[in-house]
């Protein structure tokens, strides 16, 4: 469903990627873990056209993406929840949700991301950049998922908030992978979250994978021992 | 905070351009009141300053509409378009060509040519900066000094044309019969009519631009590709066709204030680059990204040229308006209203 093939990228002459290959299939939910600068980030700006990539190729589905800008890897259904979640301050929690959106909004699936989230319907007048860091996550998760996406990418969607709401945040992903059969690709430092959410675990290292394991197999200290520095 | 850092670039561009202006050194202490103040009565005060005051009421309405398109591109894109006073220019130059047209062609429609001749100018408008940004802008991003320069390069082509095309004499069209002529309420005070109506106009598109900003799915979008370009392209927004249609609204609403402008002045070449400064001035004075900074801003440079100008000789005028607002900018280099936010 979701293809990477040797993928490089990197930030003028600094190569952070070298050569990067995996897959996803439809519904299924893929994890990546690394240790902090390892490449998460660029990586998934890359998948989505922030970054240009120097080579490989990326496909979803049939049609190949790899040097696409960002808004048509969207049309092709590719969504982005970013590391740092950045939702546009000044635009209200609803204006946010439909900014993606082409043409007329369907308030169903504005509904449909309420009743998923019932803390952005609460605050939907509110202005996004004085939500809180979790009403942001979600707001952030909502707003990629009202451009009905297949496949959903999410940078550390737990960074910085409490373990409370990193439950909730791992239900809803595998509530909206069932409900959709979305593909969902998401990185990581916190273990526990990965093994509760993921289907698929891998680690990422100096731009590489060097490990990867379906969950029933997975040998948790030892994914421990990768991400310990 | 994103807009303090943005306020302050665009701050040095437009303030180097006045002390580039012939309007000598600040020498405010010397100045003289051309006949002293105390030889008005205060009847007679009253009147001036209404009558100043009306007077002033059409440049705060052009410089209104030229502060708004400037700031428009300007928030999008960042780009300061030095070629903003010949799109006004050219909507003055459609207004005069509408009237030419009119009077030749169709003698009957000449009461009602100029309200359809301002739409006109708004299209003409928006379609060249459309073209302009797909031809140039659109290369030069992130490349900010590059584009001051480019866009200055476009207003010198664009004044020669207009001298090849309308030649060097400054043109004027016909106004209309109900434009003409002033409202006297009360002895010794007249409201020009033309005055109202282009105070009217300016008030008219200030509202629809609200509208459109905060109400249309396109206003969504140009906020939102203001507010983070990166993310807005990865929400799906196609933030070149963003830049295209925000440059091309900004040029047009140059080109209404340039078919406001015509009901005030006659348009030469390079009446344009006349009134750039004062557009600059409104937009940095006022806060680049806030319509209430706008219209406040451009109110009070207007007035406060148009009364000085009375009593002072009119460079002199404009140096005591420019020295408040230098002193205005030290005090809050924010401009009068700048957005605010929680910062990120
Ligand atoms: N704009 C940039 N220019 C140059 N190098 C960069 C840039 N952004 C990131 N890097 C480098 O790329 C490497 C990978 O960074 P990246 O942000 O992808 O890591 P990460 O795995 O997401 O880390 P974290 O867990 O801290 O978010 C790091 O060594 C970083 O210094
Ligand atoms: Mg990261």
């Amino acid at each position: 469903m979701f293809d990477v093939k040797n993928l490089q990228v990197a930030y003028g002459q600094s190569v952070v990627i070298p050569d990067l290959t995996f897959s996803a299939a439809e519904g299924e939910i893929v994890g990546i873990v690394g240790r902090n600068g390892m490449g998460k980030t660029t990586l998934f700006r890359s998948l989505i056209g922030m970054i240009p990539t120097v080579s490989g190729k990326v496909t979803v589905g049939t049609s190949e993406i790899t040097h696409k800008p960002s808004y048509k890897r969207v049309a092709e259904g590719v969504a982005f929840v970013p590391q740092g979640r950045m939702i546009f301050p000044y635009l209200t929690v609803y204006e946010n949700l439909i900014s993606g959106v082409k043409g007329s909004v369907n308030e169903e699936d504005v509904n449909e991301i309420y009743a998923l989230f019932p803390v952005l319907r609460d605050m939907k007048g509110r202005k996004g950049g004085n939500l809180s860091g979790g009403q942001q996550q979600q707001l952030a998760i909502g707003r990629a998922l009202m451009t009905k996406p297949r496949v959903l990418l999410l940078d550390e969607p737990t960074e910085g908030i409490q373990p409370s709401i990193i439950k909730d945040i791992s239900r809803s992903l595998r509530e909206i992978r069932d409900l959709k059969k979305l593909t969902i690709i998401v990185s990581e430092q916190v273990l526990s979250f990965v093994l509760d959410t993921c289907d698929r675990i891998a680690v990422i290292d100096k731009g590489k994978l060097i490990r990867e394991d379906k969950r029933e197999s997975v040998d948790a200290s030892k994914i421990k021992a990768m991400l310990s520095v | 905070m994103q807009g303090a850092a943005e306020t302050l670039f665009f701050l040095s561009a437009p303030l180097s351009f006045c002390s580039a202006r012939p309007s000598g050194a600040l020498t405010l202490p010397h100045i003289q009141l051309s006949p002293p103040m105390e030889s008005y009565s205060w009847e007679d005060l009253q009147n001036i300053f209404l009558m100043q005051g009306f007077a002033g009421i059409s440049l705060f309405s052009v410089l209104l509409l030229m502060g708004l398109g400037l700031a428009v591109i300007f928030g999008q894109m960042g780009v300061i378009n030095m070629a903003h006073g010949e799109f006004m220019a050219l909507g003055a130059y459609t207004v005069y060509l509408c009237s030419t047209l009119t009077a030749e062609y169709a003698p009957s429609f000449g009461p009602y040519y100029f309200v359809v001749a301002i739409f006109i100018a708004f299209i003409v408008c928006a379609l060249v900066g459309a073209a302009v940004e797909w031809l140039m802008i659109r290369r030069l991003y992130h490349r900010p000094l590059d584009t001051l320069l480019a866009t200055w390069g476009l207003s010198l082509i664009m004044q020669q044309t207009f001298r090849s095309t309308f030649g060097a004499r400054e043109v004027t069209p016909t106004l209309p019969e109900w434009l003409m002529g002033s409202y006297s309420p009360k002895e010794g005070l007249d409201i020009p009519i033309n005055g109202m109506f282009v105070l009217g106009l300016a008030i008219a598109v200030s509202f629809a631009l609200l509208l459109f900003m905060y109400k249309s799915s396109f206003g969504l979008r140009l906020r939102a590709t203001v507010q983070n370009r990166k993310m807005s392209g990865a929400v799906g927004i196609n933030t070149n066709s963003v830049d295209r249609l925000a440059f091309a609204l900004g040029c047009g609403i140059a080109g209404i204030a340039g078919a406001a402008f015509t009901t005030i002045g006659s348009t030469g070449p390079d009446s344009g680059s006349r009134y750039i400064v004062d557009a600059f001035l409104v937009v940095v004075f006022g806060g680049a990204a806030s319509l209430m900074g706008s219209l406040a801003s451009a109110f009070g440079i207007a007035q406060a040229q148009s009364i000085l100008e009375f009593f002072l000789e009119g460079t002199k005028g404009k140096v005591a308006t420019l020295l408040v607002i230098v002193v205005a900018l030290m005090i809050r280099p924010q401009g009068l209203f700048p957005s605010k936010v929680r910062a990120h």
